[in-house]
């Protein structure tokens, strides 16, 4: 009996540890709000838990304070403006059953998310079968707006429903290679990438680009995202003779890499894409990260006179999370939403219409306004028409910009 | 393969690593036969119990002194856990069928995580660690020997030196032997066993926090999911030397450490195997090794000191 009993504690253990992981916050939505007013809800999709959450908790905040701001300034009158919130853990398998969860919601017109490319490629389909508008404001994967052959120029787009805030990698590694070689006057780099959809594919653009120009590619490895021993490949790289070293992949494996190149004794910088710009890169290290560089999308938001007033309003809001690497481009990717909400709205007489779904992602593509990340609007692919990028250099425990320009092929 | 000996190099150093947490699955599998599979969380609780003792100490306070001291704090969280976990997750299923502790380990291991993630401050990214500070050792030319490295390769030997002394001179030691080798004979001979298996759940948490307050060292941060992988390696290496022997837990995490990282290194450089080397590859080579020593010794590489039960 004893036995029994705790085999049902352990179990309820179990089970309650799992709903913690995949907490998220949900709010009760009965179809209409207070006010008479109708609910439109804004479905979000990010790793709220896990080692990339701190970007994730950053996307959520974004979104609630583009609903929140809608609601306060009456953006689309008669409409109120909600979110649910989903953790897909950076999981393809999650991030697709959490697409039919927000689907299966009919309040839920658009989504913003996923942070991975390789989540998204999981939920496109879900969401072009019910007809909703999905905006991520971090996939940077080519394949995900203009098809699996689009590097052999055939640009052909999968899913109409698919929108991005951010530019693509095809953008972000040309432009990296571009610093590097023109700029840093690098001519070896050795290249490692962590086997991603997002790391893969930024090394092999920036490979290609950094030949193109006229720098060789003296190594090539990867590493295991989780793992975090990398000396082997670190000697390798010393060993190389390499004078840079360009990764494809996010900041926990890119941190520890750089932090063990260093070690070796080869000083010699780590170069990356948005994955690694994040303060976690610097802070989660105790070697000096000084002279790594990274490539981030559009112009430091607090450059922009835009984006002031999101970081004050975020501020005010008093989140727990600080907005992070995508907060603006999230922001810009609900509020696209809202944007387009409002468009459907105005030509529907000031009501909803009864397949609000279909027509917000037609509205989508017609979407412009200035955001906090620029302009904001979406090309005949789903992709941002900004292609602004920004480089970041490791400075005394801080990210400072060192070059921001448009992206010129 | 001009950078074999800093290769070897790494790949003990990684290993000594894996040994220090094997010892661990290997003590508690020796005596209870179970697999402790949320020990690789017990060793991530020993470093963020070493990381609060460090944030306690006055700032300024010298690696020298604070490192003992971190030990301490990491083998007493990691301890309290290990001993909590024994007594309310495990001990009450000791008759159940084997599957059902296993199943309560994987549950304990995501809510041990989720718990630190959740309640530690500032947990859900990397925490720094202190990290050792000044250049690594130049033994010749080639070779370079990373402060952190130099401190694993010293310490590993030290503490299965300890623990091996321990269990063959020691009347607990002794007690513990029995109890691995009979249980229920051991009970009737006056032995209290519930004792000697929460005293195999301590020194396996111990030794875990000494390899936690080691991995800090060298790696400059700490996370909440750093166990996972971590005690999947180990547990790996303890299977490999031979699970429930104490000195094959540290045999079979060298052999694994190497196995990476010499894998690492050369594969590729062999004709015709360029697309199966480097780091995408390290962790398979690791286990085509597993498997063709199991093959050839289903027992591990020395054996498991789990006596025939007649």
């Amino acid at each position: 009996m004893r036995h029994r009993s705790l085999l049902i504690l352990t179990t309820v253990l179990t089970t309650g540890a799992l709903t913690l992981t995949a907490c998220g916050s949900r709010d009760d939505n009965k179809g209409g709000g207070d006010s008479g007013k109708t609910t439109v809800v804004i479905g979000v999709d990010a790793p709220l838990t896990g080692s990339l959450s701190a970007l994730g908790q950053g996307i959520k905040n974004s979104v609630d304070l583009a609903a929140k701001t809608a609601n306060k300034n009456n953006e689309v009158p008669g409409v109120e403006f909600k979110i649910e919130a989903l953790d897909d853990q950076a999981v393809p398998a999650s991030g697709q059953s959490n697409a039919t969860k927000l689907v299966g919601n009919q309040d839920v017109i658009g989504v913003v998310g996923p942070l991975n490319s390789g989540v998204a490629q999981s939920m496109q389909g879900v969401f072009e079968k019910a007809d909703v508008a999905q905006v991520s404001p971090a996939n940077t994967n080519p394949a995900l707006s203009q098809g699996d052959n689009w590097a052999k120029g055939e640009l052909k787009r999968p899913f109409k429903t698919y929108f991005r805030t951010a530019a693509t990698d095809v953008v972000q590694g040309k432009f990296a290679a571009q610093y590097l070689y023109n700029d840093a006057k690098k001519k070896k780099v050795y290249v490692v990438d962590d086997k991603q959809t997002y790391g893969a594919g930024l090394a092999a653009i920036f490979s290609a680009e950094f030949k193109r120009l006229g720098g060789k590619v003296v190594g090539t490895d990867h590493v295991t995202v989780k793992e975090t021993d990398f000396s082997s490949t670190a000697d390798k790289v010393k060993s190389s003779k390499a004078d840079s070293v360009y990764f494809g992949g996010q900041y926990p494996e890119g941190g520890l890499l750089s932090d063990q190149i260093k070690k070796t004794g080869a000083k010699i910088p780590t170069m990356g894409g948005d994955g690694i710009y994040d303060p976690a890169f610097i802070s989660a290290s105790g070697v000096a990260n000084d002279g790594d560089f990274a490539t981030s999308i559009g112009y430091p938001v607090e450059k922009l006179p835009t984006a002031k007033k999101f970081i004050a309003d975020y501020e005010a809001a008093k989140y727990k999370d600080p907005y992070a690497a995508y907060g603006g481009y999230s922001y810009d990717a609900g509020w696209a939403i809202i944007q387009a909400v409002k468009a459907v709205v105005a030509d529907n007489g000031g009501k909803l219409p009864d397949d609000a779904r279909a027509k917000v992602v037609e509205a989508m593509g017609k979407v412009a306004f200035d955001g906090v990340t620029g302009k904001v609007a979406f090309d005949q692919y789903g992709d941002t028409t900004n292609k602004q990028l920004t480089v970041y250099k490791v400075e005394g425990k801080v990210w400072k910009d060192v070059k921001s320009a448009t992206f010129k092929d | 393969m001009h950078e074999l000996p800093q290769q070897l190099a790494n790949g003990l150093a990684l290993g000594a690593l894996y040994g220090l947490i094997a010892i661990g699955y290997t003590m508690v599998y020796g005596i209870v036969q179970l697999i402790n599979f949320a020990h690789g969380e017990i060793f991530m609780i020993g470093g963020f119990g070493a990381l609060t003792a460090y944030i306690v100490l006055p700032s300024g306070t010298s690696l020298l002194v604070a490192i003992p001291l971190m030990i301490v704090g990491g083998a007493i969280a990691s301890v309290a856990v290990a001993t909590a976990a024994e007594r309310f997750a495990y001990r009450p299923l000791r008759g159940a069928p084997r599957l059902a502790p296993l199943i309560t380990a994987i549950g304990l291991s995501i809510v041990l995580q989720q718990l630190v993630w959740g309640f530690y401050p500032d947990a859900k990214k990397p925490r720094s660690f202190p990290e050792f500070q000044g250049e690594s050792f130049k033994l010749f030319d080639n070779l370079y020997l990373q402060r952190a490295d130099a401190f694993v390769l010293v310490l590993a030997p030290l503490c299965m030196l300890a623990l091996g002394l321990f269990v063959a001179k020691s009347r607990s030691g002794r007690a513990m032997q029995a109890t691995a080798q009979d249980r229920d004979t051991a009970k009737l001979m006056g032995i209290n066993t519930d004792r000697i298996i929460v005293m195999a759940f301590a020194i396996g948490a111990a030794f875990a926090a000494v390899a936690a307050v080691a991995y800090g060292l060298d790696k400059g941060q700490i996370n909440f999911e750093m166990g996972f992988i971590l005690g999947l390696k180990a547990f790996t290496a303890a299977v490999l030397g031979g699970i429930g022997n104490i000195y094959g837990a540290m045999v079979g995490g060298v052999v694994l450490g190497l196995a990476e990282s010499l894998s690492i290194a050369y594969i590729e450089e062999i004709p015709g195997m360029q697309q199966l080397g480097g780091g995408a590859w390290a962790n398979v080579w690791a286990f085509v090794l597993l498997i063709v020593v199991l093959l050839v010794r289903p027992q591990g590489l020395l054996g498991e000191r789990v006596a025939d039960r007649a």
